[in-house]
């Protein structure tokens, strides 16, 4: 089950971070996930690879994700340890992508208002806000809809999956 | 409801959808391409033993056309395996093309139907009347294991294009206005339908354009009311059992613009973002390394047509390089048959086996650090053809051969009278 409060030292983006950013053309014919998994933002940042710590979270202003379905953009974020990603809004099928893998995604319109590079964010779940621990600014985010809570609950849409007669929807 | 819903509502099983509801609906086109043999592995992690309808699903080695290192050759070779234990016919081998081309090529793209592929240009099938979107490779997994996946109803928003184009005005220069006026994360999430008295006159060629390009500003379908041109082109291809669904007359989007494009000048994308669009006059000038022209977006027959009408009898600047990459086998075909092809060689282009080609950044031609692209194709994101500092201007097929001919960003209509 998803947690009430999630933190995490915030990497900050900027706007229109494609999935070719997230997850460059070159490495596309990767197919293990660990690998995968570091080449995680390498078309965005060059010191992301270095700096991130499991748990930390990637915080970007709008259009998240957008660009190619690459499925191996959300499944390098996942994998490499991003505890969720916080933006403005997200390219749809990175969306979809990062749910049924599992991964949460926050959408906050104002985090530009409080995103900081290196200091601690919490979501509080329940209260849908953001709040930067360091300046104890909050900003509204908005509420994961029920059905992809109901996949992110269960891990992934694949746990889901696997039982033999299964409508999702349901 | 609009036609879109309408189709979504046919697949679910229900009378009636509306925006924001979640239906699981039948699909009746599945595509996966050869970037992403986690379709297979999730097929196999969600206890998939046989897939659903086998004959529903088409599988396109269209990125890595043909293969250029071992783990791209060992990817496709899963699937060609995959393919036979699974009784999947259509399996598109290297050289057929890009999977959207061969779709429309094929006879899969029609009215009505509801077709989902592992690739974000999808929506280009919104050009038949179609709807049709792009997934991740999990989800492909879903469908191929029940033959259904669920859908977010999308909101729909209009984009109204009246007037004719001028000389040298393509419909790719009409839907780069479109984006840049709206913006990438406009439609994210929705349906985005063409309508106005433009629509009416393009041809199936040309709304495939604007209804790929649709992508790039986050729509998660496109739909142009199948009219007597879509159905000439079906009809030509002998395509049937195919349903023609039509927007309820009451119906009100959600957002309507109407764009007047009868003073339109060429546009063009510049680095590095596909809403950074301005007059190409103001980038006129630029020295560009190399033209690229192909992909799903720019790379059909009517695209080759006009690089030839602009190259033929003359040479592309020394200081320029020119990659053709047809869509597909059949545009491939054609080019040749129509002497397009030998035009464009004794230009100075090249060309490369139909796929995706460099679009994507992985091989048959990208570009070094510094180095500049004009391309007809989709996406100016940094290190999208090659380095990081690339630079990657998007614009017309014909702005793209009138370039490579004189070795700088031009305006192609004064090579067009």
């Amino acid at each position: 089950m998803m947690e009430r409060f999630i933190e995490g030292k915030m990497h900050v983006f900027g706007d229109n971070i494609d999935t070719d950013q997230i997850y460059p053309g070159q490495y596309l014919d990767v197919t293990d996930h660990e690998e995968m998994a570091r080449y995680c933002l390498k078309g965005a940042s060059a010191e992301f690879e270095e700096a991130f710590i499991k748990g930390d979270m990637v915080v970007a202003g709008k259009n998240f994700g957008c660009g190619s379905s690459r499925e191996n953009a959300a499944i390098a974020l996942k994998v490499r340890g991003v505890g969720c990603v916080v933006a403005k809004s997200f390219g749809r099928i990175f969306y979809r992508n990062a749910i049924n893998l599992g991964l949460l995604l926050i959408v906050c319109p104002k985090i530009d208002e409080i995103a900081q590079m290196g200091a601690s964010l919490r979501i509080d779940m329940d209260q849908h806000t953001a709040m930067n621990l360091e300046t104890g600014n909050s900003a509204e985010i908005e509420p994961v809809s029920d059905y992809a809570m109901k996949i992110l609950n269960a891990g992934g849409i694949k746990s889901l999956l696997r039982d033999e007669e299964m409508d999702p929807t349901v | 409801m609009h036609a879109l819903e309408k189709i979504l509502a046919a697949h679910a099983g229900v009378d009636k959808v509306c925006a924001g509801e979640i239906v699981n609906c039948d699909i009746d086109v599945a595509g996966i391409n050869d970037l992403y043999p986690q379709a297979m592995y999730s097929f196999r992690e969600i206890n998939g033993k046989k897939v659903a309808h086998p004959e529903r699903v088409v599988i396109f080695l269209d990125h890595y056309a043909p293969a250029s290192t071992i783990r791209q050759a060992e990817n496709q070779k899963q699937f060609r395996e995959f393919a036979r234990e699974q009784g999947i016919e259509g399996l598109m081998e290297v050289g057929q093309g890009v999977c959207h081309q061969i779709l429309a090529d094929k006879g899969y793209s029609a009215p009505g139907r509801l077709m989902v592929v592992t690739d974000s240009h999808t929506p280009t099938h919104g050009a038949f009347g179609a709807f049709s979107t792009g997934v991740g490779a999990t989800d492909i997994s879903c469908i191929l294991k029940t033959g259904k996946l669920w859908f977010r109803v999308p909101e729909i928003i209009r984009i109204n294009l009246e007037g004719e184009l001028p000389p040298g005005v393509f419909a790719k220069d009409a839907i780069l206005h479109v984006i840049g006026k709206l913006g990438a994360d406009y439609a994210i999430y929705r349906g985005v339908e063409f309508a106005g008295s433009l629509i009416k006159k393009l041809s199936i060629a040309e709304r495939m354009t604007l209804c790929n390009m649709t992508t790039e500003m986050g729509a998660k379908a496109a739909y142009i009311q199948p009219d007597s041109i879509t159905e000439a082109f079906l009809q030509a291809k002998n395509i049937s059992g195919y349903t023609i669904y039509e927007t309820d007359p009451d119906f009100i989007a959600g957002a309507e613009h109407t764009f007047d494009v009868s003073e339109l000048s060429p546009q063009i994308a510049a680095p590095s973002s596909v809403d950074h669009v301005s007059d190409l006059h103001e980038y006129a000038g630029i020295p560009v390394d190399q033209a690229f022209l192909g992909t799903c977006t720019g790379g059909r027959i009517d695209d080759i047509a006009l690089a030839a009408r602009i190259l033929k009898g003359r040479k592309i600047s020394p200081s320029t390089r020119m990659i053709v990459v047809p869509a597909s086998k059949n545009t491939l075909q054609k080019a040749i048959e129509k002497g397009y092809m030998q035009d464009l060689i004794e230009a100075g282009c090249t060309f490369v086996t139909p796929g995706c080609a460099a679009c994507l950044g992985t091989h048959q031609g990208l570009i070094a650090e510094g180095e500049s692209c004009i391309t007809s194709s989709s996406r100016n994101f940094p290190g999208r053809m090659g380095h990081k500092k690339g630079e990657i201007y998007l614009a017309s097929p014909a702005a793209v051969a009138a370039s490579a001919l004189t070795g700088v960003i031009t305006d192609p209509a004064p090579y067009l009278e």
